[in-house]
């Protein structure tokens, strides 16, 4: 991440107000900054979303390509992230910068994503064994301020929802094989169901209390993040640390409880 | 834990007064000022096909003959005797480079400091050995301009007991050219918490110290715990200015109570900002139709 530089003395002024639950900007430790979500941005892409969360803004965009299956699940489709970190995000990610963020946060994505409850993906097969449609998530950083796994799968989340995959007629050719027609009609399409799609949730842990959406200030006093993918049912699907701090199992447990009343938030909005 | 949420609107833009917009002297990058060749170009001017033109957006100042453009949003360009807030980046010999958002890192000579105790001697190569001690990478500190070196960058010293290394407290970022130029920097704010104005656009919010010791001057910094009252002072400040700024409002102590004072009614927390931006907007057309 983008790194801010912050004196001692700012440290603890920081760890005393999140002690007394009043952060920085007024907050508590369990508000969200001001979130903005658009969606269809991108005209040239089959579904998109622009996220805002406070000063972090994140733009996601989905096309849908044919594919052919993966070897070991011939009935289905299948998704690839990639995160772009922009240079306009901070002079550190020029060039290579931004590539070992880029890689950890895709990683982190597969994932989330690794199961077969968040996106239905034999809905997105055409024929087994031939073709599927696989779709190619591309996330780009705008801006950083912490906070960025948040803000990636509320985007993903909204690009998926208003993607738009065009409906596909098979019809055998003269030779014997199979011939794809793609639909002219820009309204015949499919659209993903997005209910299970997870989102996730970053807790730092300042001090001896954890915060949700951290800033960047409030991330360089923090020493280890839990960051949880949940659906709305309350399936975990993906919990990482980072960090070199290190966390009590108690507070782990604690931190999950905080967690729980943040998703219903998160996923309804 | 409730989230609101509702639909995109149409944002309310200010409706400029008349007086304003009457106002022949605001040019863009590109615009021509004057086909005359008898004036002389200033900054922000270049001549192009025997004609004056703007290379940046902002007011047009004429002087006798000499014409120049002073742009609306720029870096820092600092003057002597200029207060400012500025970040150390390094620790080098006998100096410290500051960061104050402008072209250049500025530049605090370890001759520009107070020693501790306040004795007046001359630096010993001890001295440059415990720099680091008194002010680390990172450090945030208050100083006026000495002077200008030729290169643009700013020279800086903290020889007086209002200026040091600051201690707890917020600092928020904004643009210079929306602190206005006064008499002091140094505000003690009636609703409980201090604030510097750098005129680099760094704004520092404090609590006020409850006695003036040997204040900002002296090595001690002060770690213990803020109150809680204060905080939620120096929180709906920060957001205040904030709102502030991006309606490119002159920021002084005054236009800055005012805000506060509107802000009393709403709680702190998630949604102030928005509520902020509708009391500027009312700020506003108050300020426009009294000429603050």
């Amino acid at each position: 991440m983008a790194t801010v530089h912050v004196s001692e003395a700012e440290k603890v002024y920081i760890l005393h107000g999140i002690r007394d639950d009043l952060r920085v900007d007024g907050r508590s430790c369990e508000d969200y900054r001001h979130m903005e979500i658009e969606t269809d941005v991108v005209s040239n892409t089959d579904g998109s979303a622009k996220v805002t969360l406070g000063d972090t803004a994140v733009l996601v965009g989905v096309k849908a390509d044919i594919g052919k299956p993966r070897p070991a699940v011939p009935n289905e489709g299948y998704l690839e992230f990639f995160v772009d970190c922009s240079a306009n995000a901070t002079p550190e990610f020029e060039g290579r910068g931004g590539d070992e963020l880029g890689t950890e946060l895709s990683n982190t994505l597969y994932k989330v994503f690794n199961n077969k409850h968040s996106v239905d993906l034999k809905s997105l097969c055409i024929s087994a064994g031939e073709h599927c449609w696989v779709l190619y998530v591309d996330v780009l950083l705008l801006q950083c301020d912490g906070n960025l796994y948040d803000a990636i799968s509320v985007a993903i989340k909204a690009a998926l929802f208003n993607t738009k995959i065009p409906k596909v007629h098979l019809s055998a050719d003269e030779e014997g094989g199979k011939e794809i027609e793609l639909s002219d009609d820009p309204y015949d399409c499919v659209r993903l169901d997005v209910e299970n799609v997870p989102c996730i949730v970053t807790l730092c842990k300042v001090g001896h209390r954890h915060v949700v959406d951290a800033n960047l200030q409030e991330k360089a006093c923090s020493v280890a993040s839990l960051i949880i993918a949940v659906t709305h049912k309350g399936t975990v699907t993906c919990t990482r640390k980072v960090g070199m701090g290190s966390l009590e199992p108690e507070s782990i447990f604690e931190m999950t409880q905080v967690n729980a009343s943040g998703r219903p938030f998160m996923l309804h909005s | 834990m409730a989230a609101d949420m509702r639909l995109p609107t149409v944002l309310k833009s200010v409706s400029l007064s008349g007086s304003v917009l009457d106002r022949k002297d605001l040019v863009v990058p590109g615009d021509v000022i004057t086909s005359d060749t008898g004036f002389m170009r200033g900054h922000g001017t270049y001549v192009d096909d025997d004609k004056l033109t703007a290379s940046v957006a902002g007011e047009v100042q004429r002087v006798d003959k000499l014409i120049c453009v002073r742009p609306l949003q720029t870096r820092f360009n600092g003057e002597v005797g200029d207060v400012v807030v500025g970040r150390i980046t390094e620790v080098q010999q006998k100096r410290w480079k500051v960061e104050t958002k402008s072209r250049l890192d500025s530049v605090l000579l370890l001759s520009s400091v107070n020693l501790p105790g306040g004795e007046l001697r001359r630096r010993s190569a001890e001295d440059e050995l415990t720099m680091r001690e008194y002010l680390q990478e990172g450090d945030l500190i208050s100083a006026e301009v000495q002077s200008v070196f030729s290169d643009g960058a700013l020279s800086l010293h903290t020889r007086s007991l209002k200026y040091g290394k600051l201690g707890q407290g917020v600092l928020v970022q904004l643009s210079p050219s929306l602190i206005k130029r006064q008499k002091t920097h140094f505000h003690n704010l009636p609703c409980g918490a201090s604030m510097i104005l750098g005129n680099n656009g760094f704004v520092w919010l404090y609590p006020t110290p409850e006695q003036l010791d040997e204040g900002a001057g002296g090595f001690y910094t002060n770690l213990q715990p803020v109150g809680l009252s204060d905080r939620e002072v120096i929180s709906r400040l920060r957001n205040c200015l904030l709102a502030l700024a991006a309606h490119k409002v002159l920021l002084y102590d005054t236009s800055v109570l005012y805000c506060y004072e509107s802000s009393v009614q709403h709680q702190v927390g998630n949604r102030f900002c928005d509520v902020l931006c509708h009391l500027v907007f009312i700020l506003k057309t108050f300020a426009c139709s009294s000429q603050l």
